[in-house]
């Protein structure tokens, strides 16, 4: 495994490469890659830090809880709040910042702020020849050119290997409450979850456990606010029934387990998530059979888990969204794609975009290529 | 600022081009008179103005596939166009283009509050689209100054912001979904009611990528419940350091207004004659906008105002109600209006670091001095988006190139403290040569080599974005 210790070492890893590399930041993402593994890891460290400027900037390899730690004593957070994977696939190791960008990994939060491409402000890279390439800034406005900060957050390392990203922080809220509703089917609790979300409460997550039968709500900010508003989630929801209010700490810790689909650790079978119209959601859990699942985004996620080996994208048919498999052996992830198909139109722009930026084809060979089409050659 | 010469073979086929559009397209969609062409010459960078070879005012995302195909079989550079009030010149013509103009789109296709998501046509005013979810209590959160006119489409090229993007976030945050068509025609659907399209981020790269990569005739835009109420504060000091700092102060104590705004004593002097809003005569003035509840706003702009307090602030009014809330605005918001009123004036909009402001107001002053122009500063303070405001004379010889070069020298500054040559505006024509200093050509290479897969003939607005020299092997292969 080569391990740069530098952004120069870097690029000349990459300019030396004679065939496909295995782009990893802390490999806890359960992302299974044939060639020559470049791990990122070792490009570590806050480069820049302005808490009145709300910016960060951070070498790719720098671990996660590193950066949150860094930011937590100004009393700031990454907004997007990341989800840790390790449970969900069974991995090892330390999540990098950098791992985070590439797979745009975001957790409860996303539905209120905003994904974690949302909070990126700019990348540095390195391109197939082993040229470092620069995009974006470190300012919250900045539309100088094509925005590709946001094409390589998502990107899964397929396009360049992120040496150093610019983020947006924000102030963490002073507290946190959840407003938890019992006894709701799922059309119930997405109907719950829509309302809480179209009220001007700033609902800060939206959450449901069909096992509980729980809808959970929370509301961030400053204590007089968070009750204020705790008060005000409970009477426009009282004809779904009668909400009761969690404290801060119960309220981190839920979270915390839907953020990190604590339901699903150390269980048999695969995981996948569904990114989806939320009002669609409770006609698709449906079809999907899913021997468990969990929502989240006000409905906007599934978490679904099903037996091993199961193409869930065949269980769900049409709809308006995108699957992502999460948790499988790395017999399945390679049969199936960990992707969802795309339109022809839209598959030919991602080729193209994938054969400009690495024509050689040494980037996380396999990756973001959707199902296996009839005639794919592997 | 030069644009490419005109393709003589391109001007030749005029007459077969409209024939193959008027099979497409009914009489009046047809833009091809001389004088009528006119009215699509410029948009609000009037500096340069250009009559194109054609318009086509198409009603449909089938009219522009079409359209789009038909000028790619034929050669022919198609310029998108909004509502034309692009200020870095976005939908300036060259002589040999077709202007496609999606003003006609402007529908409404679906308003989903369950999803909080709305579907518009491209063509619908931004201002529009929050009024069509205001009996709901909702609106669509970016708001550039010229919303009651500016298009969607044009919101999308640009990727614009607002004054209230502090805390909503700018178009690319609150964009779901569209339908591009390509330059050949070909329609596609990116992203929709849901969030995080997938595949590779082509909506990110869309937005912003100013009308080079395709043309968006429909959009799904994230709508968000209006907040109980707003408030804002009025705070004045006698030095834009002080002023700067406490921006900086108010950040990090962990509110998060949802604007801050800063007009400096050339621009207060300017709106005040202009508008009368009551500001205080003073050197640098914010004005700090927060929402909630009563209480909330209440316990929110205590701690505001304790921090200004701090800073020995000359002034600071909060508005006891709505009329005293507007009267606030009322200044900020007439601002370029009254700097009209004065003079020519160029609007740059370079962010920074907000951490640099006080270097760069003061460099900014004296290069002011040196180019012997005066400059007004307004801007959005939270997030370092400036807007200095070069005042010219139009109808003096020569002016404009001074204010161009001063303009230049503005925005390197802020390349150069870290920041960038457009925050919201665009690069346009405006910045196009500029942008060497912020990207290397390698940087540069990358960039363009995505409107190639996009768009290999380079026929989508073709001399925009990057440096002409830059670009002239691709348009002219």
């Amino acid at each position: 495994m080569m391990r740069p210790e530098s952004e120069a070492e870097l690029a000349a890893c990459v300019a030396g490469a004679t065939g496909p590399l295995a782009v990893v930041g802390g490999g806890t993402r359960g992302v299974s890659l044939s060639g020559e593994a470049l791990c990122t890891a070792e490009l570590s460290g806050v480069e820049l830090y302005e808490p009145g400027a709300l910016t960060l900037v951070v070498k790719a390899g720098t671990p996660v809880a590193e950066v949150e730690a860094v930011l937590a004593e100004q009393n700031q957070r990454l907004a997007f709040e990341p989800v840790d994977y390790r449970g969900i696939v069974g991995s090892e190791g330390v999540a990098t910042i950098g791992g985070v960008v590439a797979g745009n990994i975001s957790g409860p939060r996303r539905v209120q702020v905003g994904a974690c491409r949302d909070f990126l402000l700019g990348v540095r890279f390195v391109d197939d020849n082993g040229a470092v390439l620069r995009n974006g800034g470190r300012v919250m406005k900045n539309v100088t050119g094509y925005d590709l900060v946001k094409l390589m957050a998502g990107s899964w390392g397929t396009l360049g290997v992120l040496s150093e990203v610019a983020l947006k922080v924000l102030p963490q809220a002073e507290t946190q409450a959840t407003v938890k509703i019992h006894g709701l089917d799922t059309d119930k609790a997405v109907q719950v979850m829509s309302r809480a979300l179209g009220s001007p409460f700033e609902v800060s997550g939206a959450g449901y456990d069909p096992e509980t039968q729980e809808v959970i709500l929370r509301l961030e900010g400053f204590e007089a606010s968070v009750a204020y508003r705790a008060g005000r989630v409970r009477e426009i929801l009282r004809d779904f029934g009668e909400g009761v209010v969690m404290d801060a700490a119960q309220s981190a810790g839920v979270w915390e387990e839907l953020r990190d689909v604590k339901a699903f650790h150390g269980c048999e079978g695969d995981v996948w998530r569904l990114s989806v119209k939320p009002s669609q959601a409770p006609e698709l859990v449906t079809r999907l059979e899913a021997d468990a699942f969990m929502l989240d985004w006000g409905g906007g996620l599934i978490w679904a888990l099903v037996p091993t080996g199961t193409d869930l994208r065949a269980r769900a048919g049409q709809f308006e969204g995108h699957a992502t498999l999460v948790r499988a052996s790395a017999a399945t992830k390679a049969r199936l794609g960990m992707f969802q198909m795309m339109s022809p139109a839209l598959e030919a722009i991602n080729a193209g975009l994938r054969a400009r930026f690495d024509p050689k084809g040494i980037f996380n060979q396999g990756l973001m290529t959707p199902m296996m089409k009839p005639g794919h050659k592997e | 600022m030069d644009m490419p010469v005109p393709d003589a073979t391109v001007l030749a086929r005029k007459s077969q081009l409209v024939k193959r559009l008027q099979q497409v397209l009914p009489g009046d969609a047809i833009v091809s008179d001389e004088i009528e062409t006119r009215a699509y010459e410029c948009d609000a960078l009037t500096a340069y103005k250009c009559p194109p070879m054609l318009a086509v005012l198409p009603s449909s995302t089938q009219e522009v596939s079409d359209i789009l195909r038909i000028c790619f079989e034929m050669g022919v550079p198609v310029v998108p166009r909004g509502s034309g009030t692009s200020l870095a010149g976005g939908a300036l013509p060259t002589a040999d283009c077709v202007i496609l103009g999606v003003a006609r789109m402007n529908r409404v296709l679906e308003t989903d509050y369950d999803n909080r998501v709305i579907r518009v046509e491209a063509g619908r005013t931004n201002l529009s689209v929050s009024g069509a979810v205001a009996e709901r209590d909702f609106f669509y959160a970016p708001d550039p100054s010229s919303q009651l006119a500016c298009a969607i489409a044009g919101n999308i090229a640009m990727n614009s912001g607002g004054a209230h993007c502090l805390k909503y976030g700018v178009t690319t945050n609150n964009l779901l979904g569209v339908t591009l068509v390509l330059m050949d025609g070909t329609v596609t659907e990116i992203g929709g009611g849901y969030l995080d399209a997938g595949g590779l981020d082509l909506l990110g790269l869309i937005c912003g990528s100013e009308g080079q990569l395709g043309v968006v005739t429909e959009a799904s835009l994230r709508i968000l419940p209006k907040p109980e109420g707003a408030r804002p504060v009025l705070i004045g000091f006698d030095n834009n350091e002080v002023a700067g700092a406490c921006v900086s102060d108010i950040i990090r104590a962990g509110v998060l207004p949802v604007a801050i705004e800063f007009m400096d004593r050339p621009c207060i002097e300017a709106t005040e004659a202009f508008a009368k809003a009551g500001y205080p005569m003073c050197e640098a003035l914010l004005i700090v906008e927060v929402e909630g509840s009563e209480a909330e706003i209440d316990a929110q702009l205590k701690v505001i105002k304790e921090i200004a307090g701090r800073h020995n602030p000359v002034e600071l009014r909060e508005a006891a109600d709505e009329d005293e809330a507007a009267r606030i605005w009322l200044g900020r918001k007439s601002a370029f209006g009254a700097m009209g009123q004065i003079n020519d004036y160029m609007c740059l909009d370079g962010t920074i670091p907000i951490t640099e402001l006080p270097f760069v107001l003061r460099r900014i002053s004296e290069m002011s001095q040196e180019f012997g122009l005066d400059v007004a500063n307004v801007f959005h303070a939270g997030d370092g988006n400036m807007h200095p405001l070069i005042l010219f004379d139009a109808n003096k010889p020569g002016d404009l190139e001074i204010c161009e070069a001063f303009g230049a020298e503005i925005l390197k500054l802020c390349v150069e403290v870290g920041g960038c040559l457009t925050g919201e505006h665009g690069v346009g024509v405006e910045k196009r040569d500029l942008m060497v200093f912020q990207y290397s050509e390698a940087d540069l290479e990358v960039q363009m080599g995505i409107k190639d897969v996009f768009d290999p003939g380079w026929l989508l607005n073709p001399a925009k974005v990057f440096p002409l020299a830059a670009t002239e092997g691709r348009r002219s292969s």
